[in-house]
Order: structure tokens, then sequence, then C-alpha cells
């Protein structure tokens, strides 16, 4: 299955809500370690390597091809 | 049991070598092997157990100052078994199986290297290497034809032109090694030489052959220490623990009291103050306790690099060790894998030699065990890269790992702190033939065989025993013993080109009126079930098994010209 890019989250307000509530109060240290536990944390969920890969290649460019 | 021998400071007397005498005729050695580490000592008494004729020469008269490698794997253990020392090393050495990691001051998981049992040998052993090369030395004494000569320098080495390098059997052109002695120099003359002399191998840069790799900017501490304590024979691995912070530390037990510990120190230490004698036990009572008792054993502060030999094989010297490939010491790849290095050439040393197979045989160990060093190379930098994280991202994503690992179980199999040393499976070799038939477990071609308790003569007994030393033509019969093709398939084996050793494993109470009247064949009986599970064995399945206990066909049912054509295959044998 090829990473899904078109829109598939339920309630997409509420998740990046969510994901901002994440942080809160959070020092830039502990920012930082949330946001990587949670890549594990969905990485390991999603499991497929070739999904995982397309990911880390989009959020690649998407800092280095601008 | 007390060993004969003080190894840790045994020295061996220096004794004029035939072709040092004046006027000597130097006979041409089959093989001069250099280096008396695990490896070479390994190599030359594997060649010697088959048959050849080995001097085995070392620049020194000592073995192993320190402790050094200290965990020897459960197929190091089986290789020394059939080296026939196996048991002394048991015997002596702490067996372990469990590991535990820590997290700055928590316990984030044990785990388990040998869940199951049904193994002669046990997961890995700690023993310090002087116990190992010492064992491997009284087996060394043993044999005849294996001749050591202390003190002995190669200082330089002359190599046939290429073309006459490779002439078959016994016109090959021979290998010129001169030897440095106390009493001066001679020359001595090869077939083949086989490199084990070390990291820093002499031969490798007479040669000018090349190592390519990565160095790590990172120092570590042994401290080997001598106490009476409680820990259990565990493996402990500590990230950034309260005694010794942002750093690593890894406890180990080893036999007589002593336990390795070491410290990650980082690349701004100072090497030569680090070993100051105070400024090591202050360290050690960080970990132990401020009234700890103990004594320091040995003390050495190192750095590492991954690196390999772009070709193991350099005309008839052949390199094996750490001459041929280094890794960190994170996974116990080094001295195992050197040790799978000697396992893996003698056998095909000895049967060019015997003009039983030809001299790509000798090319299938370099591509074989380059393989298996590129594998241990990247187990072993992926380990150093979780334990010293290069970039402040890789420590916040170490940690991260390591925080998320005490509470769910996915993380675990992130933790890095050493992938310990299993041999390569060698999938890829041109000595293995494919599966024609389905198999849906069992060791695949290319990788080592499974242990398996079996009984024998009414006596328990274990399925490797019997396995190796040449082919052999492992065999599962059913309750009825063995039928009519698995009795014309032994029988074929014993007109092969090589000699083939014949194995029937049989499922526990079964007949065995018929069994072992054609042809010469071991009869094991399938004790516990466990071989035929391991084996996915269904009656008439058949396994042919290199020397070096390596699985290179398998069929469902086999005809003597399927076994022909794999043995041919497995020697580099062309056939039309």
């Amino acid at each position: 299955m090829p990473l899904n890019t078109e829109p598939n989250l339920t309630r997409p307000d509420d998740f990046y809500e969510s994901l901002l509530e994440m942080h809160r109060d959070l020092d830039d240290a502990q920012s930082q370690s949330a946001n990587a536990q949670l890549i594990l944390l969905l990485a390991n969920h999603i499991g497929d390597q070739a999904v995982l890969i397309e990911a880390m290649r989009l959020a690649r460019e998407g800092v280095i091809a601008r | 049991m007390e060993t004969p021998l003080d190894y840790r400071n045994a020295r061996f007397a220096y004794r004029r070598a035939a072709e040092a005498a004046p006027d000597a005729q130097g006979e041409v050695h089959p093989v001069v092997v250099v280096g008396a580490g695990p490896t070479g000592l390994a190599a030359a008494i594997d060649l010697a157990q088959r048959g050849i004729g080995v001097v085995l020469v070392d620049d020194d008269d000592r073995l192993s100052v320190g402790s050094r490698a200290i965990c020897f794997s459960k197929r190091s253990l089986e290789i020394f078994d059939r080296l026939r020392c196996g048991e002394a090393m048991t015997a002596k050495g702490v067996r372990w199986h469990v590991g535990k990691v820590f997290f700055r001051d928590e316990l984030v998981y044990p785990f388990d290297l040998l869940r199951e049992s049904g193994y002669r040998r046990p997961a890995f052993i700690n023993l310090q290497q002087y116990y190992v090369e010492g064992y491997l030395l009284e087996r060394a004494l043993q044999l005849p034809n294996l001749e050591i000569r202390w003190k002995s320098s190669v200082v330089d080495i002359e190599t046939p032109p290429a073309g006459r390098a490779q002439a078959g059997g016994n016109d090959r052109e021979p290998t010129v090694l001169t030897i440095e002695t106390p009493e001066g120099r001679y020359d001595i003359r090869a077939h083949f030489v086989v490199a084990a002399d070390g990291a820093r191998s002499a031969l490798r840069k007479r040669l000018g052959c090349d190592s390519h790799g990565r160095t790590f900017k990172d120092r570590f501490l042994i401290a080997d220490v001598k106490m009476e304590a409680d820990f259990p024979p565990e493996r402990w691995f500590w990230f950034d623990p309260p005694f010794h912070r942002n750093q690593s530390v890894l406890l180990h037990r080893q036999p007589d009291n002593v336990w390795r510990i070491d410290f990650q120190l980082g690349w701004d230490a100072d090497p030569e103050r680090e070993k100051e004698p105070e400024r090591v036990r202050a360290r050690v009572r960080a970990l132990l306790g401020q009234d700890a008792q103990f004594s320091l054993e040995w003390v050495s502060v190192y750095t590492f690099s991954c690196s390999r030999m772009s070709s193991f094989r350099c005309g008839n010297v052949i390199f094996a060790g750490d001459s041929a490939h280094c890794v960190s010491p994170f996974g116990a790849r080094g001295a195992n894998s050197g040790l799978q290095d000697a396992d893996n050439l003698a056998w095909k040393l000895e049967f060019v030699l015997q003009g039983l197979a030809p001299d790509a045989l000798i090319d299938s160990y370099a591509r074989e065990r380059e393989y298996a060093a590129d594998e241990n190379i990247r187990h072993s930098t992926r380990s150093t890269d979780f334990i010293t994280p290069k970039t402040a991202m890789s420590r916040v994503f170490r940690d991260a790992v390591l925080t998320l690992a005490r509470h769910h179980p996915f993380a675990r199999q992130l933790v890095n702190s050493g992938r310990l040393s299993v041999p390569a499976v060698l999938a890829d070799s041109p000595l293995n033939t494919a599966d024609r038939d389905r198999f849906s477990a069992g060791p695949v071609p290319g990788s080592v065989t499974a242990d398996a308790p079996v009984d024998r003569n009414d006596q328990a007994d274990w399925l490797l025993s019997h396995l190796g030393e040449t082919f052999s033509l492992l065999l599962f019969g059913g309750a009825n013993g063995l039928d009519d093709n698995a009795q014309a398939l032994f029988a074929a084996s014993q007109r092969c080109r090589v000699p083939v050793r014949n194995v029937a494993v049989l499922p526990a109470g079964a007949r065995v009126n018929n069994a072992g009247e054609s042809a010469a064949v071991t009869l094991l009986f399938d004790r516990e079930g466990l071989a035929a599970e391991r084996y996915d064995a269904t009656p008439g399945t058949a396994y042919l098994i290199r020397p070096d206990q390596h699985v290179c066909a398998r069929w469902r049912s086999a005809a003597a010209a399927d076994l022909e054509a794999a043995l041919a295959r497995a020697l580099c044998v062309k056939t039309d």
C-alpha cells in the first residue's frame, strides 16, 4: 500500500489542536522528545517500511528542495 | 577444574627451526599460518586435524596479554567442539543468555538470547582470551603435524607470479616468507599462507593490500576487576547511568571472579590519564559503591574502527580474523567472526591441496567471509551509532527509544546496545544449490546447521557431533526406518568424488531392522522430535552439509544425481 497523501483524518481540526496540546508547557528539549516519541509510535503503527521510507523522503524534500 | 598452565603468564621457548640450520634443504610446507591468536590457532588445528602439515609462526612467546575478547558465541563453541576443545572452554566459561538494558537509573527491559533448550552449547560464554588461546594451544600440542614456532616474526614475503601461483596440486609455486628469530633470519616456503596476524597485520602492509572503513571518534576504558560480588551472570548495559553521566557502561562476568567493566569515555578523554589506577578505581567505586572491595586485573583504553580489506585473498596469502576485518566490540563480532573465518577456510585449503577441488574454492572463502564481514560491520556500525549518537537529533531519538522501551514492547526492538554475534547466512554463496523442493522452515542453504538432542546406541548424544569434518549427507527416515530410496542414496554417497559421512535421523522408537546394511551409516534417534522440527523434515528429507557444518543443498527426496551435482557445485568443480 503506497503512502496515502489524500485527506484521511477523521477530524482534522481536532487532530491539529491535539497536536499543539501535546506540546503545551513543554520546553524545547521536551517538545523534541515528545515529537520523537510520537514519530516512533506512529512508525510502529504503520509498520510498512516502504510507506515509512516514502514519508521520510517527502519530509526531507520539504526541507531541502525549497 | 584447575588448568595445568597459567596461561596469563606462560612463556613458550623459542626453538631453532629445521630451515634455520646452515645448508638446510627447506621443504615446501602445505600451509604456514601467521599469528597464534584465536583465529590462527583455530585454523592451524583444523588443518592439522585434516591431515595437512602446518607451521604456525608467532612473533611473541606468550598468549593474549589481558582478557581482551571475552564473549564467545554458541557457534564458536560448536567450532571448538569440532576442534575437540569445546568442553574445556564451556566448563571454564561463564554461561549467560540474559541481558539487561538500563537507562539512567531504571531497568528498561531484559532480553533472553536462547529461549529454547535442546542445544549442546549455551548462547554465550564469557572466557578471557588467554584461556581460549590456552585451550586451543593445548589441543594444538596434541597434533604431531602442527609445529608452533614462537619468537618468529615475518619480516618479508615473496609471492610467485600470478600464473604460476594457481597451478593445481603440488605444482603450485610456493610463497617464501622470511622469518626473523632471536638467532637471525631464515626463509620458509609454503603453498598457502594464512595471515591471521591481527588488526595491524604486517603481512597486509607488506603486500600493500588496502583496508577501508570508518574510525569512530570515541574512547572506551576496560577495567577488569577482581571481586566477590553477587551480580548474576548477565550482560548489563547502562545508557547514561547516574554513576557515569552521558556515557554508556557495560558489565560482564568472567571466570575467576573477574568482572569486565567497559566505560565509554568520549573522544576528548586523555588515554594515558584514564589508565591511572586511582582514576579507574574511582570510576569503579562510583558503580559498585564507595566501600566496594576489589582489585584491578587489567586496564586498557581503546578506540575502534569498522573496516575490512577489499579482498581477503591476495594470491596464495589468505587473510583471516582481525587482519581482514575490524568491528567495534559491541556485539562480540570480532573474535567470533575470526573463528568462523578459520572454520570456513580450513576445509577449502585441504580439498584444494589434496587435488579434490580447484583453486576457485579458495576464492569462495574470500567471497563468503567478505559478505559475513559486511554484515558484521553493518550491525556493529548501527550499534555504535545508537550507543554514541553523532548529532543532537540522533540523541533525541536514542533517548526517545529508551524512554518508550520501558512501557512499550515495540521500542525494545529499536534499542541497540550491540546485536550479539550470530553466524551470517551465506544465502548467495555460489556453493549453494537452490531449493527445488518446498521447505517452510529449517536451515536454508548457506546457513549453519542446527543442533538437536539425539540418541545413539541408547546413549544421549548431539546431532552436530556427527556433522562436519567432510561432507555429510543427513537423511531423515520414518517410523519404519529407511526406505529403499534412502538406502540407495546412502550407497551412492560412498561413490562420490569426495568422502561423505552418512547420517540417518529416525523418529524415537522407529524400527531399524533395515537400516545401516548397505553402507556405513551413523544412526541417530530424534529423542525429542527437535531434529525433525528444526530441519522441517519429513521422511526422505535430505540435507547435504559442508565440512564447516553449513547446509549447501536440501531436498524432500533426492536422487544420486542430485547429490553428485550439489557436491560438484559446493566444490567449484565444473561439470558439463
